[in-house]
């Protein structure tokens, strides 16, 4: 009653949309995006600008370790995905906690270098501008991070429980994009606080 | 004071300075083209309306269904186009005749420097600080002598704006911002903060009074003396002094050299108090010093709660302040 | 009829009992539902904002006003401000988006419901939160205030240092949460028109109010946040002791400006395609045509949507920014205004050669129309910045977007509840109460926002609580104050009207209007999953397709 059809005949070509948790997911990288480039802006504007020490030349130690460590992770990650799509879901959950891991290695070493900053160098968030700005951006990548891990500790114990088959490679499809992004994330806050702003 | 040209508007379209005049021409070829439009575009509006108008007489069938026509998209896209760019043509001119202009050698200098709810002025070339009325020296079209505003902030974000003397400009901390006037005619042009900047923004009142060369020397020679030191007050200047007056006020020679509220050393020379809220008369004064919130609610001058025998005195000692 | 009547009394809830009725509307998950959700929450931040507004103009009445201390006048338009714009405009069009784009796109739900229901009640809670404040701003012993830091708060006046208390807090945690409100159904329509569309509805053929509620949804992604990010700054300075706009410690307070007006000038056209979206769509059935140029207005969206994101330092003419930079917002400012007026010359050209019926609708849509020609000629004053030097943070400025919010959006929206009122609740609002509402409105609208422009020319500044007598601006603030009374009374009648109609209206049937979009082939109310089978459709007016069979549009696309 409260449909019709056209009395055309519908084309013979096939109605296909795209998936709604890719397009979702890309609309959200899109939205964090705009986020992460405010408080990149943010950064960069004031970049030698702090009234008072200590400046990032004297306290940063760049982090190559645990960058590789997170750089590592998309791989995986992306080579888990190939398992599962194909079926092999003892790979998959291989490759899936080696992710896990090198992202808790990175959060790690995030805190490391936190704890480091604070507790000898006396740099706090309230130090200087440097420090809002640091432990902002910073801080907003590995809040970031810990949401991710989060995520992938879920599908872990899925997997574990053996609920992660080929179905779901379009749902970790998406996760996997936030990830990605996450890392993407990394490279330009390691670029302006690491390379620009030193 | 008297016997200027007391001017009591605040009329954007009543320009007195170049940089008022300029935009105000900008203004009327602005407001030119944008009438035509409106008396075309909305000429078609009412034209269509009546023109089309469903009536009893017509047929049951619908209109004809047009879609759209390229021609006619391409000429309504290509006229604004053209329109648009003729206006900002027009504007760039104008915003490089006014920002770009280059500081002449007889320029007078002031910083201007706006607090929570009042203007301090001060000429560093003339050693001189005073509040809330900026005196400049009316500048002859032959030899000009313009007023190069430097402007900043002590606290929040305000605005400079005098009408009938130009475009407003920011205050804001940690920042320095220019404009300049050059207003030919002696007299008082009135103005006030234009950027909300807290509880009183509105009573954030501003007068510039433009002088003839004689008179603003005058004046400054005025200023430039030390406050006066009449023995008749002393009993005043001793509750001046050892009352909290002295941590926000300034007056040369004595104790007193805050900076938080408005220089004192010549509050006589001021035709008003608290930024324009009212005229300044020795009843005010006493009202002011003991219930400022009578006069402008929420300002940060505290009620000094005072003995009527020491208001009395602080008021006179005040009072000799010219 | 008889299933449409049923219908109605299922909407209205007719013999249960009310906690199962309250039950399932807190619980719902169905687009309509939330749809009228947002709608009514809309609606009474409407009556309460309007009821600030009339407090702002009653202490403007005459010059050297006492009715109200200069702190509750701060706090009267700080609120009115922000109420207006987060929890007026941006629901309410959230909601008729979340009504009608899955209905017009022949869909059953949108993408994400629970995703909907959660960005309604985040919506909420951020009213919630900015009201408490009246109660918890100082802490309840201390009475309470609501914030006065003015809606965009420039830096540094919600410092610690200038606005001690939790106020600022209130302020900052309801935008904070509203926009993650906002974002959530940003994603949740743009996932929804790109992949829940009904066979045949390509791009091409989706209704404009789709169109424009799809570019404004990828606004919202790019352009909320950025208010969302400078909310949590701020947030590190209130709590953290951060310095990002510590002006005392190298913090900036342009930066904050700036931050602030990348979301806020995107905000004005995120909140007027919505309106383009209605008058698009009901200014082609009261004139009986197609949509005149439909592939042009779609592209002079999409070049709004890019273009409103380069002219947000318009706001800041005044900041002292150099030459240059003012060049620039001066030209992309004014190049708005070309697919702007694009769009009002496709609307002209829908009416020409029609035959123009007017109901209730169409007089509001014309209304849209004439003043938001007068608000785009100031838009171009103003956007030439000498000429904003003089007219930028006065009264005339207030009049301008007011000339936009009001004349334009809050015109639609009103043509927008007499069109689907119908689909809605299934019966018809009445057309003499609304036309009665039109012209008082009208008339108040006039009386308020015409003659405010010239008290901006004399001189008065915005935001102050009283002005001195003498300059010329008494006389003309009155009329101000008569014209918004004017505007309340005509208020009072749409929400009479709202209020009698659902119980008395007439039965509106599936298709009052004689429409041609997909929305008009459900009954009135939908029944919850829309359309029993999916429809097909060939063309961009599908009903018209089905009434025409002689001559369908199918042919000509």
């Amino acid at each position: 009653m409260s449909a019709f059809t056209i009395p055309i005949p519908p084309s013979p070509r096939p109605w296909v949309l795209p998936d709604r948790g890719k397009v979702a997911m890309a609309a959200l990288i899109i939205a964090e995006s705009a986020i992460f480039t405010i408080f990149v802006v943010a950064y960069l504007f004031y970049i030698g600008k702090s009234l008072t020490g200590p400046a990032p030349r004297e306290v940063l130690e760049t982090p190559v370790f645990s960058t590789i460590c997170l750089l590592s992770s998309s791989l995986t990650l992306h080579v888990a995905g190939k398992f599962l799509e194909r079926g092999k879901q003892s790979a998959f959950l291989g490759l899936w906690l080696l992710t896990f891991i090198l992202g808790g290695v990175f959060l790690f070493g995030t805190g490391l270098e936190w704890h480091r900053l604070i507790h000898e160098k006396g740099l706090t968030i309230s130090t200087n501008l440097f420090g809002t700005t640091y432990y902002s951006l910073v801080g907003l990548h590995a809040f970031h991070l810990t949401a991710g891990l989060l995520m992938l500790l879920a599908v872990l114990i899925f997997g574990l429980t053996g609920r992660v088959n080929q179905d779901q490679t379009g749902r970790v499809g998406v996760l996997s994009m936030y990830w990605h992004f996450v890392d993407a994330v990394w490279v330009v806050v390691f670029t302006v606080v690491y390379l620009v702003g030193r | 004071m008297q016997g200027y040209l007391i001017a009591s508007s605040t009329n954007i379209l009543a320009p007195a300075s170049t940089p008022a005049r300029t935009i105000f021409g900008l203004s009327l070829f602005v407001l030119g083209i944008t009438a035509l439009i409106f008396v075309v575009v909305a000429g078609l509006m009412v034209y269509s309306v009546v023109k089309f108008r469903a009536r009893a007489t017509d047929a049951a069938r619908e209109p004809a269904q047009v879609c759209g026509s390229t021609q006619i998209e391409l000429a309504w896209t290509v006229i604004p186009a053209l329109i648009v760019a003729v206006l900002f043509l027009a504007t760039a001119r104008v915003i490089h005749a006014i920002q770009d202009t280059p500081k002449p050698a007889a320029a007078l200098d002031v910083i201007v420097v706006g607090h929570q709810f009042w203007w301090e002025f001060r000429y560093p070339k003339l050693g001189i600080v005073t509040a809330n009325e900026l005196h400049i020296p009316a500048s002859d079209r032959a030899r000009p002598t313009p007023t190069f505003l430097k402007l900043t902030s002590a606290d929040t974000d305000h605005s400079f704006w005098v009408p009938e003397l130009g475009g407003k400009t920011d205050l804001i901390p940690n920042r320095v911002n220019q404009m300049w006037l050059d207003p030919p005619r002696p007299g008082i042009y009135l103005g006030q903060c234009a950027q909300y900047c807290g509880t009183q923004h509105a009573k954030m009142l501003l007068r510039v009074v433009v002088e003839r060369p004689a008179d603003f020397g005058a004046w400054v020679s005025a200023q430039q003396q030390a406050a006066i030191q009449d023995a008749r007050v002393s009993a005043g200047k001793r509750v001046f002094e050892t009352n909290v007056c002295i941590n926000c006020h300034a007056v040369s020679g004595t104790a007193a050299d805050g900076r938080f509220g408005p220089d004192l050393g010549h509050l006589m020379s001021r035709a008003t108090l608290a930024s324009g809220a009212a005229e300044n008369t020795p009843s005010n004064l006493r009202l002011w010093i003991q219930t400022p919130d009578a006069i402008k609610p929420g300002s940060l001058m505290p009620a000094m709660k005072l003995s009527d025998a020491d208001l009395d005195a602080v008021t006179a000692y005040l009072e000799t302040l010219r | 009829m008889s299933t449409n009547a049923s219908a109605i009394e299922n909407i209205q809830g007719i013999g249960r009992p009310w906690m199962e009725v309250l039950h399932e509307w807190v619980t719902t998950v169905d687009h309509k539902g939330l749809g009228l959700l947002y709608i009514l929450y809309a609606l009474s931040y409407l009556v309460i904002g309007g009821f600030e507004a009339l407090i702002i103009r009653a202490q403007l009445m005459h010059a050297h006003n006492h009715l109200v201390s200069p702190q509750v006048f701060n706090r009267m338009f700080t609120m009115h401000g922000t109420t207006m714009i987060f929890f007026v405009a941006m629901p309410m069009l959230f909601g008729f988006a979340n009504y009608l784009v899955p209905l017009m796109i022949g869909a059953r739900d949108m993408a994400f419901p629970r995703l909907n229901a959660f960005s309604f009640w985040l919506t909420a809670l951020g009213g919630g939160l900015l009201y408490f404040s009246f109660l918890g701003g100082n802490g309840l012993y201390g009475a309470g205030t609501a914030p006065d830091v003015g809606w965009w708060a420039y830096a540094p006046l919600p410092a610690k240092a200038f606005s001690p208390g939790h106020s600022s807090d209130y302020w900052t945690i309801a935008l904070l949460v509203s926009g993650l409100g906002s974002v959530g159904t940003a994603i949740n329509i743009l996932t929804t028109v790109l992949c829940m569309r009904c066979p045949g509805m390509h791009l091409g053929r989706m209704p404009l109010l789709v169109w424009l509620n799809l570019v404004m949804s990828g606004m919202v992604l790019i352009a909320v946040t950025p208010l969302t990010a400078a909310q949590v700054m701020l947030l590190v300075d209130r709590y953290l002791g951060g310095h990002f706009f510590d002006t005392q410690a190298g913090g900036s307070a342009t930066l904050w400006m700036h931050f602030f007006w990348i979301f806020g000038h995107p905000e004005v056209y995120i909140l007027i395609l919505p309106a383009f979206a209605f008058v698009s769509e009901i200014v082609p059935v009261y004139s009986r045509k197609p949509i005149f140029g439909y592939p042009v207005m779609v592209g002079a969206t999409v070049f709004i949507g890019f273009v409103s994101m380069s002219v947000w330092a318009h706001h800041m003419f005044t900041v002292g920014m150099n030459s240059y930079a003012n060049s620039f917002f001066t030209i992309t400012s004014m190049v708005v205004g070309i697919p702007t007026g694009i769009k009002i010359f496709n609307w002209i050209g829908t009416m020409w050669g029609g035959r123009i019926r007017f109901k209730t609708p169409m007089l509001f849509c014309l209304g849209f129309l004439f003043q938001f020609l007068v608000a785009g000629l100031t838009g171009i004053m103003l956007a030439s910045s000498p000429f904003d030097w003089q007219l930028g943070n006065s009264y005339f400025v207030v009049a301008h977007f007011h000339y936009v919010i009001v004349g334009g959006l809050l015109f639609a929206i009103f043509a927008a509840f007499y069109y689907w009122y119908p689909k809605f609740t299934g019966r018809m609002l009445s057309e003499q109460l609304g036309k009665v509402h039109f012209w008082l409105f009208l008339i108040g609208f006039h009386a308020t926002f015409d003659v405010m422009h010239i008290p901006g020319i004399l001189g008065m500044p915005r935001r102050i609580y009283t002005y001195e007598p003498g300059r010329g601006w008494d006389t003309l603030n009155l009329i101000v104050t008569i014209g918004a009374v004017i505007q309340a009374a005509a208020i009072l009648v749409f929400v009479c009207n709202l209020a009698v109609s659902y119980w008395k209206g007439a039965n509106a049937g599936k298709d009052p209007w004689d429409a041609w979009t997909l929305e008009w082939s459900a009954t009135s109310p939908p029944p919850a999953y829309n359309f029993a089978t999916i429809p097909v459709v060939a063309s961009r007016r599908p009903l018209w397709d089905l009434k025409h069979p002689e001559d369908p549009d199918s042919r000509y696309e």
